[in-house]
């Protein structure tokens, strides 16, 4: 594995947005809280961290203690602390949301654990060896989480990882100025640090055979994400540019990386808007996010859109695109129809219909596309039960294969997906494993 | 000096010219709590370290400039009377309006023999204070020390010596802490550390007290003299608890040390407003006001009843007012869900997440008020304005003091098993 250090850090304009609290200013936060018993913010974390308690500990200054608490229900708590939505988790359901200002709980879990990994602190020990192995495959949240948990219980996780981090979509796909990679890479380090083995470069189907891992392992773990951007079916697709791929130039590459004049961004999701984000702070003159529905359907989170408004990002929304320009290689324009609205699709929201006639050209050298993502392709090639194009999971997060369990995005049938929710599944699964391997003797 | 009387002061203590001192650096601690700074000040402090003769002619120079506001001298000098005989003539020929006599100071005055030293003492504090008396033209106020077992024994001995006028409390004895990464008494003077003297917001209770206990014994207020209060007054609604308790002028310092003198403007503004609705129109209106209702235990009507009562609508929902009633007192507080169902805590799904469940699952929590005892520790943690209301109910027997038990029915007073039969009797049921 390539030395982390070697990974282009974060580029100018791209800096984590928020700066960490201050010793005082988290002192006078904590003070805040009101420490409810069996408080709403704890029901409503998926991963269910004792959130007054880690608070409480941190305006006694014992921040080990706070780190601790957090990390036991929640392994990646760094990155949970920056990209969760906490608007519609913990700090929605403060009990000072409705009249005061909820306590800003990310910030604060965000000032515990930058508090032990700038001091390079464990907080666990792995247990005494069970003798019992696990593979996991897929080195994203839910993997981390699950190879996290049972490495603390003393089993032997090995992780295969397809890229040359694991960290998933926290060292690839999120925004630099939300997680920087160093915070991804130190979680990776930290789970190593509990004795599991990261193989990178393993991808499954591809150099790695599932048949010999069930030979060589006692269970498996697969939390595989989902693909790439899907394909518009449009003319000029060619020159459409993969969103997941362009954040990830943000945060590994960023010296390399173009930025157009002149940028569209087609779909309105949260990846859609750090798309835009990037567009503009790394150089962009107009940036212009494309949808083809109205503001009222966009699936952002209500303030990751209030914040790209500030950012000076364009909407048109009610448009969809129909053709790519490009000459001689060079993105020119897109063209755009107009939409109005119909009835309900299969997604329960109205179906766009085009409007005839009202095509216009929409001046742009630079198209990205983030529209959401591909399904799991494995599920036909390990003939896995279906769950509308994911993986069908049952209680346990065991696939229709015995012994192979799977959880994160690929299993995110219903719900909407996230880093916090792929961390629960991780754990929840790795307690399943833990049962059904001690079980078994 | 000039700054506080232009910013609206009625006066100053000038505190505390005497003996010769020298000060120490570090000399105030404080006790910051859930991010508030300073609600107590602990100092090491001595009188003044500017020379006597400084000190008085400054307070001429005062006084010629502001004839209309209240000058006060505090002083504290050796215990010896030829020394109090020569410091009260020479303040009172500043023209000073009056003298402080500094029984008070709990820390290295104390260790000289004065401050506390004569404070704790009834028979020296009448002593020196008769001394005083001896010379004084003026009006001799004489500041009581609260590090006492009973503030009324100095209170008297000041009576009968004839001072004019009381002031209290002085400050608390006090250690501030404790300093955990070099284990040094905090704050750290050289390498070490000691008791000072507490003041600011956490000792108004204690002044209180202090001040209605002077306020309703027999001798102390049969010698109608003014008592000046002080003692954590931070802002008008202390100073007007202060008169109603019975003092007749307030003096603050604590908070103008760490707000500065501005804070004068809304102790008279407000003080003013609260008087205006409450249709008072000068300070001795409102003195001792309260103080008929100040009580004994044992004068207490043992058939007052109130229970809480939660109000759903402005309820939050931090079960703070839960875990308290069944944590430390009389579990009366239950949990009930959407259906009306008696729930525990924590019962939800571990898969459910997310505001709208988390704030649709929580319960409501509700007072069972038979059981409840009226105890008032849910009204005092809930962080919720007018949300638990101590709602008063009829009283379900005769009034009756522990006072008249005691007198009219020892037994009960003295023996469990008579106790019990009298609660049967008289429907008394602790949950």
């Amino acid at each position: 594995m390539q030395d982390p250090a070697r990974v282009t850090g974060n580029s100018v304009g791209l800096e984590e947005l928020l700066p960490p609290l201050t010793a005082n200013e988290a002192a006078v936060e904590a003070a805040r809280c009101l420490m409810c018993f069996d408080a709403p913010c704890t029901h409503a974390c998926p991963t269910h961290i004792d959130i007054p308690k880690f608070i409480k500990k941190i305006s006694t200054g014992n921040l080990r203690g706070s780190a601790r608490t957090i990390l036991e229900s929640n392994l990646l708590g760094a990155t949970c602390a920056r990209v969760c939505p906490v608007q519609e988790l913990c700090e929605g359901a403060c009990v000072l949301g409705a009249e005061h200002k909820p306590i800003s709980i990310g910030r604060l879990q965000r000032y515990a654990m930058d508090h032990i990994n700038s001091r390079k602190i464990d907080m666990f020990r792995p247990a005494a060896p069970k003798g019992k192995s696990v593979a996991v495959i897929g080195g994203g949240p839910a993997g981390l989480s699950c190879a996290g948990e049972l490495a603390k219980h003393g089993y032997s996780v090995t992780l295969f990882e397809k890229r040359d981090f694991a960290g998933g979509l926290s060292t690839y796909g999120i925004i630099g100025l939300r997680e920087p990679v160093d915070v991804a890479l130190a979680e990776v380090e930290m789970i190593r640090r509990l004795g599991v083995v990261v193989e990178s470069g393993k991808e499954l189907g591809a150099n790695l055979d599932l048949a010999e891992l069930q030979s060589k392992f006692d269970s498996i773990f697969m939390g595989v994400g989902l693909g790439a951007t899907p394909d518009l079916g449009i003319d000029g697709e060619e020159h459409i540019i993969d969103g997941l791929q362009y954040i990830e130039q943000s945060k590994v590459s960023a010296r390399q990386m173009i930025i157009g004049r002149n940028v569209a961004v087609i779909g309105a999701g949260n990846t859609a808007i750090d798309c835009a984000t990037i567009a503009k702070r790394l150089g962009a003159e107009t940036v212009t996010m494309i949808y083809r529905r109205s503001e009222n359907e966009m699936t952002a989170y209500p303030h990751e859109y209030d914040f790209i408004k500030r950012e000076g990002v364009r909407f048109s929304f009610l448009t969809q695109p129909v053709r790519l320009l490009a000459e001689n290689g060079r993105v020119k324009a897109l063209e755009c129809v107009r939409v109005s609205l119909g009835g309900k699709d299969a997604s329960g929201r109205p179906a766009p219909q085009p409007v005839a006639g009202s095509n216009f050209m929409l001046e742009a050298d630079q198209v990205v596309k983030a529209i959401g993502q591909q399904k799991p392709s494995l599920i036909s090639k390990l003939g896995l039960k279906p769950d509308k194009g994911f993986i069908h999971v049952d209680g346990n997060f065991e696939t229709s294969l015995p012994g192979l369990f799977a959880g994160g995005d690929c299993i995110r049938a219903r719900g909407a997906a996230s880093t916090v929710m792929a961390v629960q599944d991780g754990k929840l699964a790795a307690r399943a494993i833990q049962e059904r391997l001690e079980a078994y003797g | 000096m000039h700054r506080a009387l232009e910013a609206g002061w009625g006066g100053v203590v000038w505190k505390t010219i005497g003996a010769p001192v020298l000060n120490v650096s570090n000399r105030y601690g404080a006790w910051h709590y859930g991010g508030q700074k300073m609600l107590g000040l602990n100092n090491v402090e001595l009188i003044s370290d500017r020379s006597i003769e400084v000190n008085l002619r400054e307070i001429a120079e005062i006084k010629r400039a502001w004839p209309d506001r209240a000058v006060i001298v505090s002083a504290m000098v050796e215990s010896k009377p030829e020394v109090w005989h020569d410091v009260i003539r020479r303040i009172q020929d500043t023209g000073a309006d009056g003298i402080e006599l500094n029984y008070g100071c709990p820390h290295g005055m104390n260790e000289r023999g004065m401050g506390s030293a004569v404070g704790q003492v009834p028979e020296y504090c009448e002593q020196i204070t008769r001394w005083v008396m001896e010379v004084a033209k003026l009006p001799v106020i004489v500041k009581l020390t609260p590090n006492v077992s009973n503030i009324v024994m100095p209170g008297r001995a000041a009576v009968a010596a004839g001072a004019n006028a009381l002031s209290l409390i002085n400050t608390i004895n006090s250690i501030i802490g404790v300093d955990l990464d070099t284990l040094e008494i905090s704050p750290n003077i050289g390498g070490k550390g000691g008791h000072g003297g507490y003041a600011g917001p956490a000792i108004k209770p204690v002044a209180l007290n202090m001040l209605a206990a002077l306020g309703t014994d027999e001798i102390i207020s049969n010698s109608h003299l003014p008592i000046s209060g002080m003692g954590g007054i931070t802002t008008w609604r202390d100073a007007a608890e202060f008169l109603l308790l019975g003092a007749s002028s307030v003096q603050v310092c604590t908070a103008v040390m760490h707000y500065g003198f501005r804070i004068i403007e809304d102790l008279c503004d407000g003080l003013s407003n609260w008087m205006d609705e409450k249709s008072f129109a000068s300070i001795p209106e409102v003195v001792g006001r309260s103080l008929h209702r100040v009580s004994d235990f044992k004068d207490l009507d043992l058939s007052f009843r109130a229970v809480a009562r939660i109000d759903q609508q402005k309820c939050i929902r931090c079960d703070l007012c839960y875990v308290a009633c069944n944590d430390t007192a009389h579990q009366c507080i239950d949990l009930f869900d959407k259906d009306g169902k008696v729930v525990q805590p924590g019962a939800y799904d571990i898969r459910s997440n997310g505001k709208e469940d988390a704030v649709s699952a929580r319960p409501a929590v509700v007072v069972r008020e038979d059981d409840c005892v009226g105890c008032r520790l849910c009204f005092n943690v809930c962080p919720v304005e007018d949300c638990i209301e101590m709602v008063e109910l009829p009283p379900a027997r005769p009034s009756v003091t522990w006072d008249q038990l005691t007198r009219n029915q020892p037994k009960v007073t003295e023996d469990w098993e008579q106790m019990e039969k009298y609660r049967a009797k008289m429907g008394i049921d602790i949950h």
